[in-house]
């Protein structure tokens, strides 16, 4: 009883957190023109969050709706926020294990869903979902199934060697590579600009990408990147980077697209004093039968809060813990 | 005659333009850092907020990332695989007076420190940074050691009081905070900084580093007292003068200094590529945990 109470208390300030939350990603108040730098680029710099519930794709959930009424959207909200938490001990003992790593270590940003409303965070194509692939070359699909393979050993606490394991897990690439997408924590972007040049650097992991927006070439073709070779322009005040020339690793570009085809146009756009809109469109016309873009309003964080060092390979103990307890279940024949 | 005149008069003229030259390339010089005998006076573009232009990607050409003090050329471990191609350049100290100051029980540290340098063991936690140089196992570098790596390293000097510094390296990043105040307020591989200038002089304050990074191959350390100010300095359009002193009363009997010069790298289009290392030290830390039959 005591515990609907408080959900329904929640709630009620939920919906009054959205109502009168401004500005509305997406709709950028015509008014706002962004401070400029010195040198007369428009003023992206400062630190940036991203952390939010809403999800990439629209969920079957919301009846197909974009955009939620304010009332849709508390239930919605308190929903995504439910299944997202980890303080809950409603599991069986090895949910309970897992969620031990619980609540206090995750940006609780992301319980909140986005100040519009909005059911998914891709706006393009209109389903909110990821167009349908392409049919892949025979090649491609033993590449993928390889890998899945190696995804179902380290889901089974089997894995082979670190090769088993995905980049981020290795901490090769986490969220520095685009498209940035909003995770369970470490959601920061701290952006510094100098003439020539903007550059981003994400808090997970530490590898700053300094885009040029000088008007230069891109690399040449053969110079393959993990975190790709991106080039940036003004269009009024929005920062477009166009990037290309990524590695072929397993896991490098999203969802395996391919690397020879494969291009992202990203766009920041600062739509007020502490927010900023980031979109970015994904093409690749030999592995979705479509483009699609996402919408995710970036917010800026109070300036006493600092972004922290994320480094993850110098003390990534899970690696031995993984391969370690992966050999024991092995002499003992065991599985998880 | 006529000619003359003119010949004179010009020569006159030009003499001016000197002497003006000369009060005011001394009235600069005043202002200007003193002057290194390598380099004559020189003052650096400035930004519109009054301050040097420090922007642009550097490298340093020093050996130190093998030994701080005079090394000669040497061989690398396990010349039966790696031949000439792990062998180490000869080079003098760019320590002041040579020499790195060790308390006697901390030189003995040092010593086994190389012993040991491409010895590694990760199988237990507790031990996980015992052995092994940090750049061995791709970690990130610390300062002052990421600014004399063979790498180059770019200099984003923004105009909202902010400077990051990012290096080829590891892609390793610091983020200069000027005239920020702070305690540091946790450890951190590449430490916390805070900038402000002096005249032309970029001067960078470093506490808060992880105790585990090196300094070089040589096994040259520090603990978590280490505290380093970083003096950067533009010497010409295409130098700056990089000055460090290094303290660390658990290591040291007294601070003590690096100098050396900071070099524009200089071609069209330049970038900074990446050295994202992780994938080529797996093998070394954790091959021998796969299992027995797989690849």
């Amino acid at each position: 009883m005591r515990d609907r109470v408080i959900r329904v208390m929640a709630l009620a300030v939920v919906s009054m957190a959205i109502a009168f939350a401004v500005p509305v990603a997406g709709q950028a108040p015509k008014k706002y023109s962004p401070p400029r730098t010195p040198w007369g680029d428009p003023d992206l710099q400062g630190v940036w969050n991203d952390a939010t519930s809403t999800p990439l794709q629209r969920p079957g959930t919301v009846g197909g709706k974009e955009v939620l009424t304010d009332e849709e959207a508390a239930e919605f909200q308190a929903a995504l926020a439910h299944d997202l938490t980890r303080d809950r001990r409603d599991g069986g003992p090895e949910v309970d294990v897992n969620r031990a790593y619980n609540d206090h270590w995750m940006d609780a940003r992301r319980l909140k869903i986005t100040a519009d409303r909005r059911t998914s965070l891709i706006v393009d194509p209109a389903d909110g979902r990821i167009p349908p692939l392409v049919p892949l070359s025979p090649e491609r699909q033993q590449a993928r199934a390889a890998r899945a393979a190696a995804a179902a050993r380290f889901q089974a606490g089997l894995p082979n060697d670190h090769l088993d394991m995905s980049l981020p897990v290795r901490c090769v690439i986490r969220t520095d590579s685009p498209p940035y997408l909003p995770t369970i924590y470490n959601n920061d972007f701290q952006i510094v600009q100098s003439p020539g040049f903007v550059t981003i650097a994400p808090e997970m992991i530490h590898s700053a990408r300094i885009i040029p927006v000088d008007g230069r070439p891109h690399l040449n073709k053969g110079l393959k990147q993990w975190l790709g070779d991106s080039r940036g322009r003004w269009d009024g005040t929005t920062l477009v980077v166009e990037t290309t020339n990524f590695r072929s690793d397993d896991g490098v570009i999203f969802q395996n697209a391919n690397p020879a085809t494969f291009k992202i146009t990203e766009r920041f756009t600062r739509v007020a004093a502490d927010a900023l809109n980031y979109e970015f469109t994904v093409e690749d016309p030999t592995t979705w039968t479509k483009a699609w873009t996402a919408l995710i309003p970036w917010n800026k964080i109070d300036p006493a809060e600092q972004m922290y060092e994320y480094a993850c390979h110098e003390d990534n103990f899970d690696i031995i813990h993984f391969l370690t307890g992966a050999r024991k279940r092995e002499r003992s024949g065991e599985r998880r | 005659m006529r000619d003359t005149t003119i010949a004179m008069r010009r020569q006159a003229f030009l003499s001016i333009l000197v002497t003006l030259a000369v009060v005011t390339a001394a009235g600069q010089q005043r202002t200007a850092p003193a002057a290194d005998a390598q380099f004559p006076a020189y003052r650096a573009p400035h930004r519109p907020d009054g301050h040097p232009d420090l922007s642009g990607i550097w490298q340093a050409l020093v050996t130190a990332n093998w030994d701080l003090q005079d090394h000669e050329a040497q061989s690398g471990d396990h010349p039966e695989v790696m031949g000439a191609y792990g062998a180490g350049p000869a080079g003098q100290s760019i320590v002041e007076g040579g020499e790195i100051p060790y308390r006697p029980e901390a030189l003995a540290k040092k010593r086994d420190n190389f012993a040991k340098r491409m010895q590694v063991d990760v199988s237990d936690d507790k031990k996980w940074h015992a052995l092994g140089d940090p750049e061995l196992k791709c970690y990130l570098p610390g300062v002052p050691r990421a600014t004399y790596m063979p790498f180059p390293f770019q200099i984003v000097q923004g105009s909202n009081s902010t400077i990051l510094i990012a290096y080829e390296f590891a892609s390793a990043t610091r983020i200069v905070r000027m005239d920020w105040k702070q305690e540091s307020p946790a450890d951190a591989w590449m430490g916390w900084s805070r900038g402000r200038w002096e005249g032309e002089t970029l001067v960078v304050d470093v506490s808060g580093q992880r105790e585990e990074t090196w300094f070089d191959r040589a096994g040259d350390y520090h603990t978590d007292k280490l505290h380093v100010v970083e003096r950067y300095t533009p010497a010409s359009p295409y130098h700056l003068m990089y000055e460090a002193t290094i303290e660390d009363p658990n290591v040291f009997t007294r601070p003590w200094k690096i100098r050396f010069p900071l070099y524009r790298r200089m071609e069209a289009n330049l970038q900074l590529l990446e050295f994202k290392c992780v994938p080529f030290t797996e093998e070394l830390l954790y091959g021998a945990f796969r299992k027995p039959t797989a690849r």
